[in-house]
């Protein structure tokens, strides 16, 4: 017997005949003016069909064999009969069959080309002005610029121009895919020739390239800041995608022009400048090379605004070859507005430790002060540099840890306002910073990425108090106090532990005296955003360090454990969610409220019905979710309650979870039957997925573990599931059934033969639920019963058919086509009642 | 143009403006912070406060142990709390004309002005500032008159003794003005002189100068003032908010294009934010119940309070508290709580919606009903009985020297368990808690000021644009505490004048028109000539009338014709009159009649030969237009 449970249908590469069938009637829809298309979704897809249809078979074939299609394509060119969307349709499709030289040909032969992309075609129709219609031309240039018949018919078109000028379009859309459009019109001229080999200087290359370039030229020497920025993205996007020979030829031509941009003041598009110098750089053909590439950064770098310079040194501190001084430099940049902010604040004068010359140190503090949003732009921005470079191997060596730890506690304290600079810029600063939260979220990140490095013993207290003083403060908004718990998290979990009889270093069981009172007003904050990130960095802290001596006597002498246990009852199902994963922490390290002890195991008990109360009755997902992930490690670990008798709990909690409503908390569900399953046959718990793995019956599997495998509840609960109307449930059960299946192989054949009235009546309970019938329950079958109703279905088949996304069914061509003559069909019918 | 400042107080002003013809005196805060030099009144018998040794000086001369009592390290008064009244000698406060009331913090020295210094002109103040004002005044009378001493001390106050005090009852500023409080008689009868007024209405003062009220956003019928003439344009600014809490937002607009913009009453507490301190107040009220303790709030019975029980509101069933009983004892609890509820179109937006459901406004009302939030006029009576610990209650005075919360004080002060949450801004902690050293129970303070911070006000002026700014002087440097934060002042261009107490500033405006009326006839008979494009003159003859502060130019009187005389003497039969000046008066000769008559200063006479007949016709005559005048 094999249940066949979804019609198997994939996505087809071909033109079959029955979407043949359709095509004349949907180019009819398409081409008739009154009968609009529903949505443009329904062309997209249509289009993309139609491209995996030419990737797979000749364009010329399926034009010919479908002369709709080119009826379709020559009624567009009659401007009054089409709307905007089937017009971009249309110029779009139309690139894509004359993607292929053959086709480009047939088509150019009834002028099609021409009418649809020439200068006498489209670009004169009202349709024009609308946007998607200039983005269906591109497109669709863009699509036939394949080959070198296209390149001639670009020239002859006189569609270079027409790009050119849409450079500007106001559509930002648009714009871009002009740019790129160039970009790959360039390449194409360039490629294959001669030229590509040996590089041959600008006056040698093809004329439609030396068009372009010319035309780039212009731009770079014009006055016009966008024109300049659309030469520099023009540039920029050759260099990121095209590493051939001749692109060293196009920058040794151009890089003169770039640099004469840097004259100029102030310098236009900086941003596209420093992206352009990055593409550059990062292109494999300047690797062995200098070009004056770096020449040209080093200049930009010391004439760009600290805030545009950023990124550039950024960028070129990531390159893996660059020369020295530059990556100084760079490095220079970078840490400029650190290095202004810790002399602006230092009482002493003299060097910060982050810079000693002062090379563009005026222009930043002037950036500095200039407004509270460029301040807090340029700090922002500087201290996220530095927090993506941190852990980047190419990171300069020696890393000023030391300073730039000073810098990014001066920072929080200026943007708290416990800092007191003495000099006026620092009192400006101060003024400027004090209570800016994106700032404060930037440098309490940064902090806490610094925490990996190795810090002087001398500033780490400096650490934990601004740390404290963050999480203590009641103007520290909930987005800064969760930044402020996890750089906390990183700096105590990075401390160093000495042996010994402490467990930590000096500084950390006087912070954790500190940290505990701060904890529990956080735990009873009135914004539940703070709840649960002081439950989530409460929990963490518990995990790494629940056997930490210091910490479970700071921890147990605090009210923290009651308030959590308190917190399963919080009106806000997240945080009931996080003291959730809390307590289960809490208690699986002895930690609970009422330490639990021999003397006491009613806690853990108390604990265990508390969650079962939870899971059985909590109206959101987010804590029955939490419970059923807290059980299922539970059974992993072999946590004492659970251990006493795992059958029961598992029993129990199944049957609750069965009944769920949602499909996290029954997958989760099937994830604790696994880790029973793989339990009960010696498995590892931690490694449940060992579904696939060839490996042979586990020989001599007895009657007692087979009955204890095919417990009634599991198996009900996991055919049930299979049939669950959500998908990556029915995926896990069908997992979990194969499971089942391959590990309890030895046992097959033993009822293989004859009727067993027991498996038919499985097998008709099955269909039934199938069917959607789930009143039912299965009884209690033999085992064997089960494990032939088992094998008698196909859930490979099955697997692969869950595997598949979910809309398949739909998504073939044959429904897409269906839906849009029924979409109309259905217009028509509307019509038909208005009459 | 002058300002008189009564007040050295930022938050609690008193102001005399003197502009064109008046004299408009702008709020009369109290500055009730003298009090903390005083021991607490305790409501009942407290034998560690009656048993504070008393103080001697350092060469152990104790004359002065029965007025002053020492309590760890500190010194106090030992008689009943007295308040610094604004300067009363500055200018003669018989000749304000009007009191303007910003908001009911601001009017609790009115008794003193009204009553006791000839003070005879009208208070104006919105109902909801009147209603409550009265319920603060009556609460403050209240607790210090049922708690009556015998004992009135006065010897400190003598200079060369004071100066031998320690701080701070040395550095105590005119300690021989400080007053005691008033009684509820003088309440009444000041209140009597308020007449109340709405937001936007405009009130003609004297013809001079018109002055409006606008919603300030602080508290239920909150104001500022606008004070202008024609020409000119003063702007008083006295707590205002802009956060969204319970009253009716902060009216902008209306203050652009001012003159002169008065600023007081911004925020006491410039670097917490209201709604971090909201947050901090409900957690550590949490975490002390929770822990079987109890939490006393010292608070004023209006207000702060009213947003603190809604935030409860929502917060007590999400920290589990709906069990702990909260408590609001004051004299005018009841009141406080159901007037809160009447105001509707005072209050913001949300809250007046509500009332169409209808639905009380606060919240609080359900908390009542369901037994949560009960109310009691003092711990004694009901409350008693009802009282269950662990408990939270509001209760005032949150200076911590009057009232009920002095009992809770000494109840609870002994606990660490307790915790005492300072949310009123207007007193320092530190010194409220002075009297009350050793304390075991814990002090929270989350200060909750929702008055205008300088970034707020900043963005303010910008909009409102005003010419000159004229404010405290505290608001014109930062905060001694905090010296660098040079964001914590006014910065504004030009930099604001700043005054402190008894000052009187010039202010930096002339007066330069007067705006007059033209009759409709004498316009009539302008003929403007056009000297330039859009410019045209008339020459101009005219009586200049002027008459309660409104000028009009009236059409001149015509010559005297000799008809206009016939008729005259037609009517009456008299002709070739002549008129005489004397030494004493005047003398009317008619000629023809042979009659004269003598007008002096005291005395008419008639001298007319046998003709009696025209003696009483012109006697007549002359009584007739006697009584013209």
């Amino acid at each position: 017997m094999r249940f066949l449970m979804f019609p198997l249908q994939g996505p087809l590469r071909i033109m079959d005949p029955e979407c043949s069938h359709l095509l004349p009637a949907l180019c009819a829809v398409l081409a008739d003016p009154r009968q609009p298309v529903a949505d443009d979704t329904c062309l997209e897809k249509l289009l993309d069909w139609f491209k995996t249809v030419t990737e797979a078979e000749s364009s010329l074939l399926l034009l010919q064999e479908n002369p709709c299609l080119v009826e379709l394509l020559s009624h567009v060119l009659r401007p009054q009969d089409v709307s905007p969307r089937v017009l971009s349709f249309a110029l779009r499709l139309a690139g894509t069959f004359a993607a292929q030289e053959d086709c480009f040909q047939y088509l150019q032969q009834g002028e099609l080309l021409l009418g649809l992309f020439g200068e006498t075609g489209t670009l004169g129709w009202a349709a024009w002005n609308v946007p998607s219609v200039r983005s269906g031309w591109i497109q669709g240039l863009s699509a036939l610029a394949r080959h070198p018949s296209a390149l001639h018919f670009l020239a002859d078109s006189g569609a270079v121009d027409t790009v050119f000028s849409l450079q500007g379009d106001p559509s930002l859309f648009v714009a871009s895919a002009a740019s790129q459009l160039l970009v790959h019109i360039l390449a194409l001229s360039m490629r294959g020739e001669a030229v590509e080999r040996c590089s041959p200087q600008g006056s040698a290359w093809p004329a439609c390239a030396q068009k372009i370039v010319s035309h780039v030229e212009e731009s770079l020497r014009s006055t016009d800041t966008p024109q300049v920025t659309q030469a520099l993205n023009v540039l920029t996007t050759t260099f990121g995608r095209c590493h051939s020979p001749w692109t060293e030829v196009l920058w040794d031509q151009l890089s003169p022009l770039v640099a004469c941009l840097l004259e100029r003041d102030p310098v236009p598009a900086g941003h596209s400048l420093v992206d352009l110098l990055l593409s550059v750089a990062r292109s494999p053909v300047f690797s062995s090379t200098d070009c004056g590439l770096w020449e040209t950064v080093a200049q930009t770098l010391s004439r760009l605004s600290p805030t545009q310079a950023g990124p550039l040194a950024l960028g070129t501190l990531k390159l893996q070859h660059c020369p020295q001084a530059l990556r100084t430099q760079a490095f220079g940049v970078l840490l400029q507005p650190l290095a202004c902010v810790l002399k602006a604040a230092t009482q002493t004068p003299g060097s910060s430790g982050l810079l000693d010359g002062t090379v563009g140190g005026s222009l930043t503090v002037d950036a500095l002060l200039s407004s509270k949003s460029a301040c807090g732009g340029l700090l922002c921005q500087t201290l996220a540099h530095l927090e993506e470079l941190q852990p980047l191997p190419q990171r300069p060596s020696p890393w000023p840890q030391a300073p730039l730890l000073e810098a990014v506690v001066t920072i929080l304290r200026l943007c708290n306002g416990s800092a007191a600079p003495s000099s006026s810029v620092g009192g400006r600063l101060c003024g400027t910073l004090a209570g800016c939260l994106r700032v404060q979220r930037a440098a309490l990140d940064f902090l806490g990425t610094l925490s990996q490095g190795t810090s002087p013993q001398e500033l780490v207290p400096q650490v934990f108090a601004v740390l404290l003083e963050y999480l203590e403060s009641p103007d520290s908004s909930p987005t800064v106090l969760k930044k402020a718990f996890q750089a906390t998290l990183g700096w105590l979990l990075s401390s160093p532990k000495t042996p010994g009889c402490s467990d930590f270093g000096p500084h950390i069981p006087l912070f954790l005296g500190e940290l505990f009172p701060v904890l529990q007003k956080r735990l009873c904050s009135p914004c539940w955003e703070v709840r649960d990130s002081a439950l989530e960095f409460f929990t963490n802290l518990s995990r790494h360090w629940g056997g930490q001596a210091d910490f479970r006597k700071a921890l147990l002498s605090s009210e923290a454990p009651t308030l959590t246990q308190q917190l399963l009852r919080d009106p806000e199902s997240y945080v009931r969610a996080s003291a959730v994963s809390a307590m289960a922490q809490l208690s699986s390290q002895g930690l609970q409220a009422t330490l639990a002890s021999p003397e006491h195991p009613e806690t853990e008990q108390g604990l265990l019905k508390e969650f079962l109360h939870i899971l059985s009755a909590d109206s959101e997902g987010f804590p029955r979710r939490a419970v059923v992930q807290v059980f299922t490690q539970w059974l992993r670990d072999g946590y004492a309650e659970v251990a006493r008798d795992t059958e029961q709990f598992v029993a129990t909690v199944l049957q609750v979870v069965s009944q769920d409503l949602d499909w996290e908390v029954r997958v989760q569900g099937l994830e604790l039957a696994q880790v029973f399953l793989a339990q009960k046959l010696g498995q590892p718990a931690h490694c449940p997925y060992a579904v696939g793995l060839p490996e042979g019956p586990s020989p001599g599997l007895r009657p007692e573990v087979l009955r204890n495998l095919c417990q009634p509840w599991l198996l009900e609960f996991a055919f049930r599931a299979l049939f669950d109307c959500d998908r990556p449930v029915a995926q896990k059960a069908c997992d979990l059934l194969l499971f089942l299946r391959d590990k309890t192989a030895p046992c097959a054949g033993m009822q293989e033969t004859g009727d067993n009235p027991c498996l038919d009546s499985v097998e008709a309970i099955l269909q039934r639920w199938q069917a959607g019938e789930q009143g039912q329950s299965l009884g209690d079958p033999e085992p064997e019963a089960m494990l032939a109703v088992l094998r008698s279905i196909d859930l490979e088949g099955l697997q692969g058919r869950l595997a598949e996304s979910s809309d398949h069914v739909e998504k073939s061509p044959q429904s897409l086509l269906q839906d849009m003559l029924a979409t109309v069909g259905v217009l028509e019918e509307n019509e038909a009642d208005c009459y | 143009m002058k300002l008189y400042c009564l007040s050295g107080h930022p938050t609690l002003p008193c102001n005399v403006l003197k502009f064109k013809s008046t004299t408009i005196m702008l709020d009369c805060g109290l500055d009730m912070t003298s009090t903390l030099n005083f021991l607490p009144l305790p409501l009942v018998q407290s034998p560690r406060l009656s048993n504070l040794p008393g103080w001697s000086l350092k060469d152990g001369n104790a004359f002065l142990d029965k007025e002053l009592k020492e309590c760890s390290g500190h010194v106090f008064v030992d008689s009943v709390p007295e308040f610094c009244l604004p300067e009363t000698e500055l200018i003669d406060l018989s000749t304000v004309d009007v009191i303007l009331i910003s908001n009911y913090h601001c009017m609790m020295a009115l008794p003193y002005i009204t009553e006791h210094t000839g003070f005879t002109g009208t208070v104006y103040a919105t109902e909801p500032t009147v209603q409550i004002g009265r319920l603060l005044m009556e609460e403050l009378v209240n607790f210090i008159e049922r708690v009556p001493k015998a004992q009135s001390a006065s010897l400190w106050k003598n200079k060369d003794i004071q100066r031998l005090l320690p701080s701070p009852l040395k550095d105590a500023v005119e300690v021989s003005t400080w007053r005691r409080c008033y009684t509820m008689q003088e309440v009444n009868s000041a209140l009597s002189k308020i007449q109340l007024v709405g937001y936007s209405q405009k009130i003609e003062l004297f013809g001079a100068v018109q002055v409006t009220p606008l919603s300030s956003g602080y508290a239920l019928g909150s104001s500022n003032w606008i004070i202008q003439s024609h020409y000119e344009k003063v702007s008083y600014v006295s707590g205002s908010s802009l956060l969204t809490t319970h009253p009716q937002p902060m009216d902008q607009a209306s203050l652009k294009n001012s003159d002169v913009l008065v600023l007081t009453g911004l925020t006491q507490i410039p670097t917490a934010n209201p709604d971090g301190m909201v947050g901090e107040f409900c957690s550590n009220l949490a975490l002390t119940v929770r822990n079987g303790g109890n939490v006393l709030v010292p608070c004023y019975p209006s207000g702060v309070i009213y947003d603190l029980l809604e935030c409860l509101y929502q917060y007590i069933d999400s920290a589990g508290l709906s069990n702990i009983p909260f408590y609001f004892i004051s004299p005018v609890a009841n009141s406080s709580l159901e007037f809160s509820q009447i105001f509707a179109e005072w209050l913001c937006h949300n809250k007046q919606s509500k009332m169409y459901l209808p639905e009380p406004p606060f919240p609080h009302a359900e908390l009542i009903q369901t037994n949560k939030l009960k109310h009691y006029p003092s711990i004694h009576g009901d409350f008693s009985n009802d009282f269950k610990q662990p408990c939270v209650v509001f209760t005032g005075h949150p200076s911590l020297r009057f009232g009920d919360v002095v009992h809770f004080m000494e109840l609870w002060g002994k606990s660490s368990l307790n915790t005492v949450i300072f949310t009123e801004p207007d007193f320092s902690y530190l010194e409220a808690l002075a009297p009350y050293q050793p304390l075991a129970m814990k002090c929270i303070y989350c200060p909750i000021d929702t008055r205008l911070n300088f970034i707020q006000v900043s963005k303010l002026l910008k909009e409102v644009q005003p010419l000159h700014v004229v404010c405290p002087e505290q608001y014109t440097q930062p905060p001694p505490a905090q010296s660098h934060r040079m964001d914590l002042m006014i910065d504004c261009q030009p930099p604001a004048m700043s005054y402190r107490r008894a000052d009187v500033l010039a202010l930096p405006f002339k007066r330069r028109y007067e705006k007059i009326e033209i009759m409709p006839e004498l316009a009539d008979s302008l003929v403007p000539m056009e000297i330039k494009p859009g410019i045209s003159l008339a020459t101009v003859s005219a009586v200049l009338h002027t008459k309660d502060n409104k000028h009009v130019l009236q059409p001149p009187p015509r010559p005297t014709q000799p008809t206009s005389g016939k008729k005259r003497k037609q009517r009456h039969g008299f002709s070739d009159i002549k008129v005489e000046d004397t030494a004493k008066g005047h003398i009317v000769l008619l000629q023809e009649a042979e009659t004269l008559i003598q007008i002096e200063e005291d005395s008419t006479h008639i001298i007319c030969d046998n003709d009696e007949m025209l003696r009483v016709r012109l006697r007549d005559l002359v009584l007739k237009f006697l009584q013209k005048f």
